[in-house]
């Protein structure tokens, strides 16, 4: 019988830190696959500077051979965007999780968005606050049951899911890059990063990627319903799909023109 | 834009504001980050009128904890980053701050206090003097300089991005409203040709090479697994902030051999102390002064010296007992009677220190 070749792990990972310290099937390691491999082939690991918030995103701490700051939650943004300020040719990847990025970090998000700093957002939205034991994030979506919601989420009560891809599309300037991709088409979500990541070395303007995840720990999931749960339940509020695109804006204007 | 802020010496007649970002800019301060709050507005002011001569640079942030994450992220990147608060901003500093210290992130803040708690007044206080020391969810490893005139403004700010580039600990400029609004006049100078060292600055992320390839990647982070790793981690900056200590602590003292009374004060409350001395000294009172320049470190071996000889310390201070918990930590078990004259919120003239030694002694 052949043993089945191990699939490569993208170049610009640590090795000494693999195997990573992410639960069996987290979205979080295939997020940063992509991340990885994004680098890989726009040929930028000497010069991204990655940046991680708290929450099972701080586990990247030494995940890349690139320089990496793991800061306090919800300021990965603000972090990326001074030393971006500082360094103008660094690539600065902020990486954290929906609680992250859409409560306690959203005045950070926001404002970095709506002066179009040249940094890369990526967030991964598993609808919950993982690493602090599954409560209620501003994703987690109605009737979904969690920690701090046992009974599901009501949204009379909570508000609906946050819609950040369509918030920042809705906020940033010209020259943003704004998408939402999953983690069930790895594919698409590595085209996004590296669209993300080409608009900043463009100098083009704020790029911001979500990308749906799995949280099989917190959801109490099997593999099964983990896909199942990405794959038909949260596309239902989380359309996937690009909502700003400078490449194709420009594509546009030169046909018209 | 290589062009030099200051050339010779400079008599001006100027705010603290002002001073402060004449200071930066001769210290060689590449960057601020900064969210408007009175009354330190005209530190921002200033920086950002002068900076396009310079080649310096600025952003305004929405709020401080991001002006204070922005600045520990142009340190990061190698730059001398500052910014400047008060009160309630100062509150909200000490999140990143706390980061700056567990990375030991060499971050300059200059603080123009003003009343507290919450909004209070925009004024003056001194009752920042605990949170700059000892805030943040840690053991307050930073330095914290109080200046107490304009000259002293100009001279400490520039000694703050020295410091802290070489012991690479959070350092703090803790002004006052008083200050920062008052004009006095102040001698400008380049640092380089009165032959002050300027440590150089260095980059945490974005060295040369490729991470991994030709160099080890910097991973900085602020979360460990451990209790035991941390407390390993900790060690080390305690040992290194207590070796720093005696090159860093700075005090003055003055008539304080024979003296009965020794007044403690720090900032703009020194100066109406060093001319209360000197007039109890000329009716014959045995009064001497000792001024903390240094808050963290506090100069404790010092004080302790004369609390050991001396009758009674007075502690005048515009805050209702901040600098003298910093005093009675330093002086545990010394024989001198602590007598206090807490004013939060407000000035304290000479007359009002005079008075009161007439008063105790
Ligand atoms: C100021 C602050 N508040 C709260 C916490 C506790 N905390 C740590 S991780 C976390 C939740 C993270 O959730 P999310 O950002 O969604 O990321 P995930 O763990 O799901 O990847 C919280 C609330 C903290 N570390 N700091
Ligand atoms: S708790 Fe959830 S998000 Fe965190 S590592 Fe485990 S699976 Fe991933």
């Amino acid at each position: 019988m052949s043993v089945s070749p191990q699939p490569a792990m993208p170049k610009s990972w640590r090795v000494e830190s693999k195997p990573h310290k992410f639960c069996p099937g987290c979205g979080h390691g295939l997020v940063l696959k992509c991340l990885g491999e994004a680098i890989d082939e726009l040929g930028i690991q000497d010069k991204v500077v990655f940046g991680c918030d708290i929450g099972c995103s701080l586990l990247s701490w030494d995940f890349f051979n690139c320089d990496s700051v793991q800061t306090h939650h919800g300021r990965t943004t603000p972090v990326m965007t001074g030393i971006k300020r500082a360094n103008p040719d660094a690539i600065c990847v902020a990486y954290m999780g929906d609680g992250g990025g859409y409560a306690i970090g959203i005045g950070g998000i926001v404002n970095a968005a709506a002066r179009n700093e040249k940094v890369t957002v990526l967030l991964a939205n598993n609808t919950v606050y993982a690493m602090t034991g599954g409560q209620m994030s501003p994703c987690t979506m109605p009737g979904q049951k969690v920690e701090t919601a046992p009974y599901g989420r009501d949204p009379e009560a909570t508000g609906m899911p946050t819609q950040g891809p369509e918030m920042i599309s809705a906020i940033t300037g010209d020259g943003a890059y704004v998408a939402r991709g999953t983690t069930s088409n790895l594919k698409q979500l590595k085209s996004y990063i590296k669209k993300a990541l080409q608009n900043q070395m463009e100098g083009n303007g704020f790029s911001f990627v979500e990308a749906l995840a799995g949280c099989p720990t917190n959801w109490r999931t099997n593999a099964e319903k983990t896909w199942a749960f990405i794959e038909k339940e949260m596309p239902q509020y989380y359309k996937v799909g690009e909502k700003k695109n400078p490449f194709e804006a420009k594509k546009e204007a030169q046909q018209n023109g | 834009m290589s062009e030099k802020p200051i050339t010779g010496e400079k008599r001006a007649f100027m705010t603290g504001n002002e001073v402060v970002a004449w200071a930066c800019l001769a210290a060689g301060a590449d960057i601020m980050y900064g969210y408007p709050i009175t009354p330190q507005n005209e530190i921002m002011h200033y920086w950002t009128r002068q900076i396009p001569k310079y080649g310096r640079k600025f952003l305004q942030t929405e709020d401080e904890l991001s002006a204070g994450f922005t600045t520990v992220g142009g340190v990061l990147a190698g730059l001398k980053a500052f910014t400047a608060t008060a009160g309630p901003g100062n509150t909200l500093m000490q999140e990143p701050m706390s980061m700056a210290e567990m990375m030991r992130l060499p971050v300059v803040t200059i603080v123009q206090q003003r009343g507290g708690p919450s909004t209070a007044t925009v004024i003056y206080s001194q009752q920042e003097v605990t949170l700059t020391t000892q805030g943040g969810n840690g053991e307050g490893m930073r330095i914290v300089y109080s200046p107490s005139n304009h000259q002293e403004l100009f001279d400490y700010t520039i000694k703050a991005f020295n410091t802290a580039w070489k012991y690479r600990f959070p350092t703090f400029v803790l002004g006052d409203g008083y200050q920062a609004k008052l004009r006095e006049s102040v001698t400008l100078y380049d640092p380089e040709e009165k032959g002050i060292e300027r440590v150089p600055s260095e980059k945490y992320v974005g060295k040369p090479g490729t991470p991994g390839v030709d160099r080890e990647p910097g991973h900085y982070r602020n979360t460990y697994n451990t209790e035991e790793e941390l407390f390993e981690v900790l060690q080390q900056h305690f040992a290194d902030f207590e070796k720093m200590t005696p090159e860093v602590v700075e005090y003055a003292q003055d008539n304080v051999e024979d003296a009965d009374l020794v007044i403690v004060a720090h900032g703009v409350v020194f100066r109406g102390v060093r001319d209360a001395v000197k007039e109890l000294r000329e009716a014959g009172y045995k009064v001497g002064f000792f001024r903390p320049i240094t808050l963290r470190p506090f100069p404790a071996e010092q004080l302790k010296a004369i609390a050991n000889k001396t009758k009674k310390l007075l502690i005048a201070e515009s805050a209702q007992g901040q600098l003298a918990k910093l005093v009675k930590d330093a002086i545990y078990g010394a024989s001198a009677e602590i007598v206090p004259m807490f004013r939060p919120g407000v000035g304290i003239t000479t007359e009002q220190i005079v008075a009161k030694v007439k008063e105790v002694l």
